[in-house]
């Protein structure tokens, strides 16, 4: 693998352009953030449509909405204003959906056996969880099967997370101390690349994207992606903007660290067999590497430092960590499950291949 | 102005890699410096790793355990 170097200013990311609505509470969050001075019937539309749902962790509507609410987060909207980050219609409305988007989470989660509160009782409970990590393989299914065009998707999937790749975890660290932060931000600073803006796991990926003719710009496929990928990165901003649920943030940061490597080594298989270089599997290759050393710091130093200083949190450690392998793995099965029924995995189709610098 | 630099240090994981912390080189027979590409690096420990000296995380896949089994019934020393 070569030390391939990246143009910082390529990788400077800016805000995302609003999505289109997916239902009435995905619309009435977008008017208020186009139109900030009516906030009437913003929480009625969520409340009803909270009420309505089926299954709020599939909800196409309530999980947009969530998103958008969250987005003022991160890098925000290019035509919203920044201080509605703060405004309280919105955080309200924010926090009427985290309520039972939680409690979903929580009825989907099977329960897993409490560990000793140490170090090691952390640790093996940790790696039992995710070893017994079982089901259909995407990874798999990247390195075997999958054509171009579900390679395309793929990538499109991965990149509402990705292309903020750590974002969510990084909220944990002024919430922990001791060995737990010291170890967060071990983890953290080499998914920033460690000084190195081009080395940034985002800007890696930006990269990939690039190297199949994919626009890199945060947000550019909101519009194509189904509710579950949307569910997994509110997920973790769930767990992320919420202190008192900084058990959980680490449990799934752990989980997500020791569901990597493996599977990265595969994806990059899969990259390769359809004739992709260095240039699009660079990030699946440094995720074979990095994740083989975060697993082993995020297994003891942070799970294990965590609950030795705060043992109250175990049990929302496995929770966070067990709700990785669910509903992380969600967006997973969608497209293997579309795929193998011969369809697109996303809502709308992908842009045309027109311009794609083939390996 | 002087470094004060803390010493190396290696950590060895349980059933894992050894990880290493500070400014070590990891040279090959010949004496060129394999690539470093992060601060903190995991060297592989099971022998099966696909990417050594690093470590890819396949002693997961192999049940690679470091501590020797317990003998059934303890032999005199």
């Amino acid at each position: 693998m070569p030390a391939i170097v990246l143009d910082d200013a390529a990788v400077q990311q800016r805000p995302m352009q609003f999505p289109v609505s997916r239902g009435p509470a995905s619309a009435a969050v977008l008017k208020v953030l186009r139109d900030p001075d009516d906030t009437s019937g913003l929480q009625d539309a969520i409340a009803a449509a909270v009420d309505a749902s089926a299954d709020l962790l599939v909800d196409e509507d309530l999980q947009l909405a969530l998103f958008c609410l969250n987005e003022l987060h991160y890098g925000g909207f290019a035509e919203a204003r920044e201080d509605l980050e703060w405004a309280p219609e919105l955080n309200a409305a924010r926090i009427r959906i985290e309520g039972p988007f939680e409690a979903a989470l929580r009825a989907a989660v099977p329960p897993t056996e409490r560990p000793e509160p140490t170090m090691t009782g952390v640790a093996d409970a940790l790696f039992a969880l995710t070893a017994a990590d079982s089901g259909p393989s995407l990874s798999r299914y990247l390195a075997r099967r999958a054509t171009l065009e579900q390679a395309r998707e793929f990538l499109i999937q991965r990149s509402i997370y990705t292309l903020k790749e750590a974002d969510p975890h990084s909220w944990g660290i002024p919430r922990l101390s001791g060995r737990a932060k010291a170890a967060l931000v071990e983890i953290q600073s080499d998914e920033y690349g460690g000084g190195r803006a081009g080395r940034i796991h985002s800007a890696i990926y930006a990269g990939t994207m690039r190297s199949l003719g994919l626009d890199d710009a945060y947000g550019t496929y909101i519009d194509a992606v189904p509710a579950v990928t949307l569910t997994a990165l509110n997920m973790s901003s769930l767990f992320g903007l919420n202190r008192r649920l900084r058990g959980a943030l680490v449990g799934h940061l752990a989980a997500f660290e020791m569901t990597s490597a493996i599977p990265s080594r595969q994806y990059g298989n899969g990259f390769r067999r359809l004739g992709f270089d260095e240039t699009t599997t660079y990030y699946f290759d440094e995720h074979v590497e990095a994740d083989a050393v975060h697993e082993q710091i995020a297994a003891r130093d942070l799970a294990g430092g965590l609950i030795e200083a705060e043992p109250q949190l175990l049990d929302d450690l496995l929770f966070g960590a067990g709700a990785c392998l669910v509903i992380d793995g969600l967006p997973g099965l969608h497209m293997l499950e579309r795929w193998e029924a011969g369809e697109s995995s996303l809502r709308t189709p992908a842009p045309a291949d027109d311009e794609a610098p083939r390996a | 102005m002087p470094e004060r630099e803390e010493p190396p240090l290696i950590v060895a994981y349980p059933n894992g890699p050894l990880l290493v912390r500070g400014n070590v080189e990891i040279l090959t027979p010949e004496g060129a410096p394999l690539p470093r590409r992060r601060k903190t690096v995991a060297l592989c420990r099971c022998g099966k790793s696909t990417i050594k000296p690093y470590c890819d995380g396949t002693h997961k896949l192999i049940g690679f355990v470091t501590e020797p089994e317990e003998p059934e019934t303890p032999s005199g020393s």
